[in-house]
């Protein structure tokens, strides 16, 4: 059984719909990221989870225990907030311990042995007299995360901790942050705009877009096999292609037929949550460019599929190509269809000889890495 | 501040010397001088005001006073600091009208706005017209010229003067503070008294120095609701200079009050000196005197 599980919230700000029947399981000692634009809803389910804001209806409950209704110092769970929220009249230690100060039966030598305790899981050992403002961003950072954890809750609560940070210190707080977790056994639910921090970090992740989930999954799950248009475009980069929408695939949900050029036809996965448009109308097939292989020309007419039809090759004119040490990328020109994709490759090996501005190549894509969308505004 | 730019203070340095500095060291100097038999001066250096300002008669007064200007800063803070809360955490857009409002008693003349109290309070006046006609009292209640009029007409006058900086310092308040405190398990009081408390005394602080200073030398107030009854310290000062003619004795007075003055400003600049050696504060971006 899910220890937190989120059934159906929904929460309106004036006309703005924050949140849309959004419901989430949580195993426990899960790093759960929730990702999302700006103004998404992320933070509000974070904060509903918190206790901050009631939703309008849904409920939540954690081991089994109804929590919707209870105020935040009544929840065992704690928060990071995105700007720390330190106290700036107390030191480091009186942060640290402002939990415990509160809590009577907690006595002093008790306090300050949980205090150095909690201080050293953030390396923040003896610093606790320290006032809070003349810390870093950095050292702050750890201190409204010993201050979250040392009551030990069932459940962390961080809202965009790492997004005041710089670049290097927020490499390097995430690889932290995940031995933290690891090391308490702790639930996390880490809410973050930005993707590489949530693919990276996170056990599962939520995709969130206008107060809907769009997708649960691992992140290589989501990465690999978006679900919706929206999932593909926000994780990662993605090449677009115009294509006909032919028919629904009758042997499988979720699949459907599109027409390539030249009568080529393809199946593919469709974009879920989506409605199928008529027979002929435009849609996007959605491919990564890590996932196009690039392949010396031959002759032979393009598009075309395996006999099997899990394999689809392209026709591609390079205009122009980036080595990345790691990896080289070209952008091309699709020879049917006029529309320029870049293709990711890793290591050189393996790249036809020669291959520069203007060479002609073949981009080869596995079918179970296409995905079918709508066609909108996005492109 | 470099040598050249100081050149722009000069104006306001010879303002201050010629009509602060310059009456105040006058009446510092008229104080030890002797009465005259029509009001005017002689010359002769004596302590004689100074040992009649302690007389009984007079140190009733003070403190009479004192408690006057002590329980009417406390009330002005105990309605200051949540009325501050309120404006500080209303929808931004709302704030400023909002302050308009508290700003809107200065648009009328003090005299007028204090004299409008005493017409509320008055036996005619609606409050007693008001408990009369529901049958809840048979005759006017007596409201005016008592030290209750008196610290009514006060408290209305200078809480502004409370809000305003306790005000300044929520604006800066990142209110998230107070989510974390009961996130960290504080329920109602200790929020207050272990967050908001705290980092709104600088404010605080301010404010009660600018209440009770002025309030402390206040005449006018005290003269139009307390009637005879009610002398305070600012009423004799007055009497002593307008109506006996006994300057050395008011100017003895008013070097009293101005040293009262000066030690509740001290302290308060003491306070503060202590709390930011402690380093607290810094953030919410209150800056110290």
């Amino acid at each position: 059984m899910a220890m937190l599980s989120i059934r159906q919230i929904s929460k309106r700000f004036g006309a703005h719909n924050a949140l849309r029947d959004a419901s989430l399981d949580l195993g426990s000692g899960e790093f759960f990221s929730i990702l999302g634009p700006s103004g998404c809803g992320k933070s509000t389910l974070l904060r509903i989870l918190g206790g901050f804001e009631a939703p309008d209806s849904g409920s939540i409950c954690l081991d089994g225990k109804d929590i919707t209704r209870l105020l935040p110092s009544e929840r065992p769970t704690n928060m990071v907030f995105q700007r720390y929220a330190l106290f700036p009249h107390l030191s480091v230690a009186e942060n640290v311990g402002f939990s415990l100060s509160l809590q009577k039966k907690v006595t002093a030598s008790d306090r300050r042995r949980r205090i150095d305790e909690a201080l050293a899981l953030v390396a923040m050992d003896g610093l606790g007299e320290r006032s809070v403002q003349s810390l870093s961003g950095g050292q702050q950072q750890r201190v409204a995360l010993a201050r979250a954890i040392i009551c030990r809750p069932r459940v962390l609560l961080l809202d965009e901790p790492l997004s005041a940070l710089d670049l290097q210190l927020r490499l390097r707080m995430q690889v932290e942050l995940r031995a933290l977790q690891r090391r308490l056994g702790m639930t996390f639910v880490f809410v973050t705009h930005d993707q590489g921090e949530a693919l990276s970090m996170s056990d599962r992740m939520a995709v969130i877009n206008g107060g809907h989930i769009e997708q649960v999954g691992t992140p290589s799950a989501l990465y690999d096999r978006p679900a919706t248009d929206f999932v593909a475009s926000f994780l990662g980069t993605m090449n677009r292609v115009p294509v006909q929408f032919h028919a629904p695939c009758e042997h499988s949900a979720n699949h459907v037929w599109v027409e390539l050029t030249g009568g080529q036809r393809l199946r593919a996965r469709w974009s879920e949550g989506t409605t199928m448009p008529p027979s002929g109308a435009l849609v996007s097939m959605l491919v990564r460019p890590e996932k196009m292989g690039i392949r010396e020309d031959c002759h032979g007419s393009t598009p075309r599929m395996t006999e099997a039809g899990d394999e689809l090759t392209l026709s591609c004119r390079v205009a122009d190509m980036a080595f990345h040490g790691a990896t080289t990328q070209i952008t091309g020109q699709l020879h049917d269809v006029d529309i320029s994709v870049t293709a990711t490759h890793l290591n050189r090996d393996g790249l036809p000889v020669g291959l520069g501005q203007g060479s002609r190549v073949r981009l080869v894509v596995k079918t179970e890495h296409i995905l079918i969308a709508p066609d909108n505004a996005r492109n | 501040m470099g040598r050249s730019s100081r050149i722009f203070l000069v104006p306001l340095v010879t303002w201050l010397g010629l009509f602060l500095v310059g009456p105040l060291l006058m009446v510092a100097v008229y104080s030890f001088l002797e009465r005259g038999p029509y009001g005017d001066v002689i010359w002769q250096p004596t302590l004689a005001n100074y040992t009649r300002a302690l007389d009984p008669l007079y140190l009733r007064i003070y403190s009479k006073s004192l408690v006057l200007a002590t329980s009417t800063t406390a009330v002005c803070a105990v309605l200051g600091l949540p009325l501050a809360y309120t404006i500080a955490t209303a929808p931004k857009r709302w704030q400023p009208g909002l302050l308009g409002l508290l700003m809107v008693p200065f648009l009328t003349n003090f005299v007028v706005r204090v004299y409008a109290i005493r017409l509320i309070l008055a036996a005619e006046g609606p409050i007693n017209l008001g408990l009369l006609s529901l049958g809840l009292i048979t005759e006017p209640i007596m409201m005016t010229d008592s030290t209750m009029a008196v610290a009514l007409g006060m408290v209305t006058n200078y809480l502004p003067f409370m809000v305003l900086p306790i005000y300044v310092v929520f604006e800066k308040f990142d209110f998230a503070m107070i989510e974390a405190a009961k996130d960290l398990g504080a329920k109602g009081w200790p929020v207050f008294s272990r967050v908001i408390l705290p980092l709104a005394k600088p404010g605080l602080l301010s404010g009660l120095s600018l209440v009770f200073v002025p309030v402390l030398g206040e005449y006018m107030i005290p003269d139009l609701l307390g009637g005879a009854k009610t002398l305070m310290l600012g009423g004799l000062i007055t009497e002593q200079f307008l109506r006996v003619r006994d300057w050395p004795f008011g100017s003895a007075l008013a070097m009293i009050l101005v040293t009262a003055m000066m030690f509740v400003m001290w302290l308060q600049h003491r306070y503060r000196g202590i709390e930011a050696r402690r380093g607290d504060g810094g953030r919410i971006g209150y800056s110290r005197t």
